[in-house]
């Protein structure tokens, strides 16, 4: 007899490793990849929208600049030319910053990466919007935390949780939230739960991680301030190129109290040494030209706003009653909440079927909970295909609604 | 030989199949066959046969179109060569409605069972039905889809309440349920291959988190594996005998994996048997063979010499 390893390191992996598993859902997700499924799954910013000759002139003009320096390694903190460009372009959203404070990620998921690895130790609390961005879960998660999760509403994240939280005596490490069109609720916080916010965690001595990647895609109405803005020394926010530039260069950010600065720099060499001296150049290159980047900017957000059109349109004409949605004035996602005995993770192998997929909601909770949500993205794929797959999906509810009232007679 | 192994699909279980299949794929190089694979999910597979001509198509595909009879019958009107099982008893194996049936009508033994089918929900009020399978089976039972594969869409009910939402969510997967009593035991695969078939070694399968779902099937690590399986000499017997009378009773060919349950007092009680075993890393049929002293390409060999006969023999 003989014990079959398949894994013979099984015994050694860290406990953290423990969630990382094969699952049903990025089983269905493989063939929700397939051209003749209707994702309104995946996040993918619409990069075809960004004019080739744009991007050639960026990277010749880099290395005809910069030559054999694009190649090399650089400082952990990021290129200060770069840093000096994204001060411009949060400049664009109100948002005040030092170069000095900064430091540049890969992507602002290294950022949320490196956030946890400063602040969480095994069995942390942590406070996170709920639901949250399922990114920022996986990487907080690697730290092994304790959630607090704070519901959301119209309004954004429900601040009187928290101060009912804080009343009780809980005292998270920080708090998580996406202010501006939410991943994946697609709300944004009022400017009164703004100051509320702001005020308790200042009050209580908690950072607050302001996750900012949708906040300069408006499709209407006046943007309201940023937390940083309204108080720049509590609050450590989290900034990307990938919804306004390209995903693909990899470039975000963290701006924070220097104190904090130098732990994710140290945090951020220890990572990957450095971020890609390329595609910073190559980021800051492209945002070195504003008419440029502002003109491809209201072109990709007014696609976006077209496309949150025909999904909110046509989700009105499908889905049966029961259904509750947000409204997103920006951003990529609609949040739906069906009837509580909805199953929406079991219920996806019905949709891939059917040709459609979505992310079920309890992707965006740590704690399971979320079985009747879903997410849906508007960011993709053309109106008729947004439209033919809301339809696709309306069919489906009411034949659930249907096959519901029939085990329940 | 020239083959054409056929993996991939448009199935959940799709990356699964294209792991086995690029092993399956290796191991038939190894062998000295000309061997390519066809992922169907990415190509018209009736071109790609055409232009292929294989001397035989090696099944490595999954779920429904892989194992239903579906792939076997278009490889029957086009004329090629296949292994495994012929497409009519694929479609009686697979569904696992029809499979128990047939189980149990040739005296295998198989855990007791109500069908529920989602047009009966639908069109004919059997919604007010579902008491009477609660009393058929007992609880706690397992709900399954009748059509799928790797644990998709399967859950355990403890309490009647939770019935409709888990047959909802089986539902989800396949037109069809089955509610199955819930056998206490050790859980053990028998892979059977071969003309005339031969059993392996069982492998006993111990889930960690105590459920061999999909995650605890392809993580590596989330389940050990015992081979041989740690039964007594008369279990071990009962297991071989059981696998070879589901092999009969379903008219199964060249290859196959039959899971069951044998009970405190040494009883098999077959849950299902799979046209199309898993061929990855961890797998159970090839962990059987290895067992057996046979490595994945001899196992190969094994399925291929099996179907080799039949073409040449008519």
């Amino acid at each position: 007899m003989a014990e079959f390893s398949i894994d013979r390191f099984v015994d050694l992996y860290a406990h953290r490793t423990s969630g990382m598993s094969a699952s049903e859902v990025r089983a269905l997700f493989a063939v929700a990849s397939r051209p003749e499924v209707v994702s309104l799954a995946g996040g993918m910013p619409f990069v075809q929208a960004l004019p080739t000759d744009d991007v050639l002139d960026v990277v010749r003009g880099v290395l005809a600049e910069h030559g054999a320096m694009s190649l090399q390694y650089g400082g952990g903190q990021g290129h200060l030319g770069l840093r000096e460009r994204l001060v411009e372009l949060m400049a664009a959203e109100d948002v005040d910053g030092d170069p000095e404070d900064m430091v540049v990620t890969t992507g602002a998921q290294q950022a949320l990466d490196l956030v946890g690895k400063i602040f969480i130790d095994p069995s942390d609390l942590i406070a996170v919007e709920a639901p949250a961005y399922v990114g920022a879960l996986t990487a907080f998660g690697q730290y092994e935390p304790r959630y607090l999760q704070i519901e959301i509403d119209d309004d954004g994240m429900i601040v009187d949780q928290l101060e009912e939280a804080l009343v009780r005596g809980e005292r998270p490490k920080f708090v998580y939230t996406c202010p501006n069109f939410g991943n994946p609720g697609g709300v944004t916080l009022s400017y009164t739960r703004r100051e509320q916010l702001v005020s308790l965690c200042r009050e209580a001595g908690i950072p607050i991680v302001e996750d900012n990647p949708y906040g300069m895609l408006r499709f209407e109405g006046t943007p309201l301030p940023s937390l940083r803005t309204l108080d720049p020394e509590n609050v450590i926010y989290l900034g990307t190129v990938s919804k306004v530039f390209s995903p693909g260069v990899r470039v975000g950010w963290a701006l924070a109290e220097q104190s904090v600065v130098q732990r994710l720099v140290l945090a951020k060499e220890a990572a990957d040494l450095c971020g890609s001296s390329f595609t910073m150049l190559v980021t800051e290159r492209y945002f070195a030209d504003e008419e440029r980047w502002r003109g491809n900017l209201a072109a990709l957000t007014d696609i976006y706003r077209s496309r949150r059109d025909a999904m909110l349109e046509s989700i009105d004409e499908h889905f049966p009653d029961g259904a509750m949605w947000t409204n997103p004035a920006g951003g990529f996602y609609v949040w739906v909440t069906l009837p509580d005995w909805f199953d929406t993770r079991a219920m996806l192998a019905a949709a891939v079927e059917r040709r459609v997929a979505y992310v079920p909601g309890t992707a965006f909770y740590p704690d399971g909970r979320g079985g009747n949500q879903m997410r849906l993205a508007f960011c993709y794929p053309p109106e008729d295909r947004i439209r033919e797959g809301i339809a696709r999906l309306g069919s489906l509810l009411e034949d659930e609604q249907a096959l519901y009232r029939s085990l329940h007679p | 030989m020239n083959v054409a192994v056929l993996a991939g699909g448009r199935t959940p279980e799709r990356d699964v199949s294209l792991r086995g299949g690029h092993r399956v794929t290796g191991a038939l190089h190894e062998l000295g066959h000309d061997a390519v694979l066809i992922d169907p999910g990415e190509h018209s597979l009736a071109e790609a046969l055409q232009e292929r001509s294989p001397d035989l198509c090696y099944l490595t595909l999954h779920g429904k179109e892989g194992e239903d009879g579906t792939v076997q019958r278009l490889l029957d009107l086009v004329g090629l060569a296949h292994t495994g099982t012929a497409a009519f008893e694929c479609e009686i194996a697979f569904d696992k409605l029809l499979a128990k049936d047939a189980l149990d009508r040739a005296g295998v033994r198989t855990p007791a069972w109500a069908p529920i089918e989602g047009t009966a929900l639908r069109d004919l009020g059997a919604g007010a039905a579902l008491g009477r399978a609660i009393e058929r089976v007992g609880l706690p039972c397992v709900v399954k889809p009748s059509r799928s594969g790797s644990a998709l869409g399967v859950s355990s009910v403890a309490r009647e309440s939770d019935l409709p939402a888990a047959v909802m969510a089986a539902l989800s997967f396949s037109g069809g349920v089955v509610v199955e009593a819930a056998v206490v035991g050790t859980e053990v695969a028998v892979g059977v291959i071969g003309t005339p078939g031969e059993s392996l070694p069982a492998v006993e399968i111990v889930p960690k988190g105590g459920t061999y779902d999909y995650a605890a099937r392809y993580t590596a690590g989330a389940t050990e594996y015992f081979t041989p399986a740690r039964l007594g000499d008369d279990a071990t017997a009962a297991c071989r005998d059981a696998a070879m009378a589901a092999w009969d009773a379903l008219g199964l060919r060249d290859v196959t994996r039959v899971d069951m349950i044998v009970d405190r007092d040494g009883v098999p009680w077959v849950l299902e048997v799979c046209v199309s075993p898993g061929m990855t890393e961890t797998s159970l049929l090839p962990m059987g063979a290895n067992a057996a002293g046979m490595g994945l390409a001899q196992l190969c060999d094994a399925v291929i010499q099996s179907a080799a006969r039949r073409s040449v023999g008519g």
